[in-house]
């Protein structure tokens, strides 16, 4: 039972408490890149999810034999497999789907989240519960792209997954889709997230740049920070 | 073809730029802009990779990828070369040029993992640029990077001495003044076409 119970533990945790982008500020890149209509950002948070659940299971089914030394080389290369695959299956079933994605799509490689899953989860615990991690980060990377996604297609286009909003549709504030929207809408939501946070008595979210980042023990910047800081 | 050279360049600094219309690169960008040094560091040695990473992958892709068929493996294969040639520089630079070691070398391990550059190089192959248009791509890529980091930079020292609400302290508030750095990019909107359209 107390395994259940954990299991569960690793499962919600991502969603909220966790959550990896508004609470560990992880894969911003596709955050704000991807979220300009619903369809894309539940395309990208699926994708992504995908990737990070097989890859999580087969780093930590392969987390005894890969080598300490050369595992950063070798998440890479399992994650882009992984990546290659979705990237085939997206291509030929949902071409609409790959031409919104882009470039983006691949970049699921470089998706810090996913690294960093690896890193601080799969790399240590067995196989069910990283693939319960995956799930539960991919869920909340999902919800948060949704979220993000809901909020510029509304008031940026006037449509909510292609129907059109009373009112906003004929008002649309183009502004939201374009660049600077989703800096703004990010961070007005950061700023939400850390409010509400704040009244649950948990710390804000903070932007951890380097410490989130998986390269962040092998990176001198880290190291010449704390020279300068010392 | 010069024309066509410059438009490429001029339309990645200013108005496709990587950071701030592409959204390529934003973990740098956010983590490393608080001092105006680091910031110009971090860059540098972003366009070096960039210019480099394109100068080695366009070969390999046009040689080995499309002559066997193998396109599909560019992702993985991209990443690995980008990654073992991060590695490969930081060697290099570190046993025989420790002066430029010591101002870009630092910064290269964070750069693997950088989508800018995975992302310029896949972008070079998705428009179908040639080795030179690439080249070129690649570096006003990585210069506007350089000058969104650079702008951002200032912005955020100015920001350190307002008020801000308590609860758009930290990355709330700098992810809304990114949005109007970026606001003001948009006003690029057009120029390269009229340049040289």
């Amino acid at each position: 039972m107390a395994e259940k119970k954990s299991l569960g533990k690793e499962l919600t945790k991502g969603i909220i408490a966790e959550n990896p982008v508004l609470r560990l500020v992880l894969g911003t890149c596709p955050t704000l890149a991807t979220t300009t209509s619903v369809e894309s950002a539940i395309g990208m948070g699926l994708a992504a999810s995908v990737v990070l659940i097989c890859s999580n299971m087969a780093i930590s089914a392969l987390r005894k034999v890969i080598p300490d030394k050369v595992r950063i080389p070798a998440y890479i290369v399992i994650i882009a497999s992984f990546v290659t695959i979705v990237q085939m299956v997206v291509k030929a079933f949902l071409p609409s789907l790959d031409e919104q994605l882009g470039v983006y799509l691949p970049l699921i490689v470089v998706n810090c989240i996913i690294l960093g899953r690896a890193e601080a989860f799969a790399s240590k615990n067995p196989v069910l519960a990283s693939a319960v991690d995956g799930l539960g980060m991919g869920i909340g990377f999902t919800a948060a792209l949704f979220l993000m996604g809901s909020v510029r297609e509304i008031f940026g286009a006037g449509t909510f997954l292609g129907n059109s909003v009373p009112f906003l549709s004929e008002n649309p504030m183009l502004i939201f889709i374009l660049p600077p929207g989703g800096f703004f809408v990010f961070g007005v939501l950061m700023a939400a997230v850390n409010r509400l946070a704040e009244s649950k008595g948990k710390k804000k979210a903070e932007l951890r740049g380097c410490e989130a980042c998986p390269m962040a023990k092998s990176c001198a910047l880290n190291k010449k920070e704390e020279v300068a800081q010392s | 073809m010069t024309k066509e050279l410059i438009s490429i360049l001029l339309t990645a600094i200013l108005t496709q730029n990587f950071v701030l219309a592409k959204f390529l690169g934003i973990c740098p960008f956010l983590g490393v802009s608080k001092k105006l040094n680091t910031a110009v560091g971090m860059s540098a040695a972003v366009i070096f990779v960039m210019a480099l990473s394109t100068a080695v992958t366009y070969p390999i892709n046009k040689f080995l990828l499309v002559k066997f068929d193998l396109e599909y493996l560019q992702t993985i294969v991209f990443i690995l070369v980008i990654a073992a040639l991060v590695q490969l520089v930081e060697i290099i630079l570190k046993k025989y040029i420790p002066a430029l070691y010591n101002a870009l070398g630092i910064y290269l391990p964070l750069i693997t993992t950088n989508c800018a550059v995975l992302g310029v190089v896949i972008l070079n192959v998705d428009n179908g640029y040639n080795f030179a248009q690439s080249m070129f791509s690649s570096v006003g890529g990585g210069l506007g990077f350089m000058l969104a980091m650079v702008m951002f930079a200032g912005v955020r020292e100015r920001l350190d001495s307002c008020e801000v609400p308590k609860f758009m302290q930290g990355l709330p508030i700098t992810l809304v003044a990114a949005s109007l750095v970026s606001v003001s990019f948009l006003g690029f909107t057009g120029i390269v076409e009229n340049i040289f359209g």
